[in-house]
């Protein structure tokens, strides 16, 4: 069930709060991806130790949003915390074979240029969206 | 599962979103649960019952 901290200001207050707090984190590691990917092109030379400095605290933001995104999580009730189940699940598996066949189809030399694994992640994250869209819309 | 949450809300007058508040569940949740779309946890079917102070067995029943 929910987790609410009573010395809070309830269970309402707390889901706005684990859900700003998630946006922020989210924000600080996009920010952090744009300066480590972008950084060694326009910012600083490619051999700098700048850029394994930027990738470590990128790496260090993403962690922090994982467990953003873990408490978010259980500061939803019951019925928001399956719909995420079920869109988690939808993306993990369409994530995984789309994935792995992208990359039998790059292997095999069927598609021309290199699998990206952006491509992979913009997958992963429309069938997360469009999985909770639809998981959201059938309990309306 | 069948419910009665719909009415006992009704009867106390409380809107979808006081008895959220409430339930500490969110305004989607109440009302998926009236409309039998969501069948509710055990915890959460016997939060229900102390809240309307009711016997969890009146509030909801097996089809």
């Amino acid at each position: 069930m929910s987790n609410t901290n009573p010395a809070s200001g309830g269970w309402h207050a707390n889901v706005r709060r684990q859900t700003v707090r998630l946006a922020y984190w989210t924000l600080a590691w996009v920010v952090t991806m744009a300066i480590a990917t972008f950084g060694p092109q326009f910012v600083w030379s490619q051999g700098s130790a700048l850029t394994p400095i930027a990738i470590a605290i990128n790496l260090l933001i993403g962690f922090g949003m994982i467990w953003a995104n873990k408490e978010h999580l259980r500061s939803l009730d019951e019925m928001q915390q399956r719909i995420q189940l079920e869109a988690m699940g939808i993306a993990l598996g369409v994530g995984l074979v789309v994935g792995l066949a992208y990359s039998n189809l790059d292997i095999s030399n069927l598609i021309s240029a290199d699998a990206e694994i952006s491509y992979l992640v913009i997958v992963v994250a429309l069938t997360y969206l469009a999985s909770v869209f639809i998981g959201t819309r059938k309990y309306r | 599962m069948k419910n009665r949450l719909k009415v006992l809300r009704a009867e106390r007058d409380w809107t979808q979103a006081q008895l959220a508040e409430r339930l500490e569940v969110s305004r989607q949740t109440v009302n998926a649960i009236e409309k039998g779309k969501f069948d509710p946890s055990l915890p959460l079917a016997f939060k229900a019952a102390r809240l309307f102070d009711m016997p969890i067995e009146e509030i909801f029943q097996g089809e």
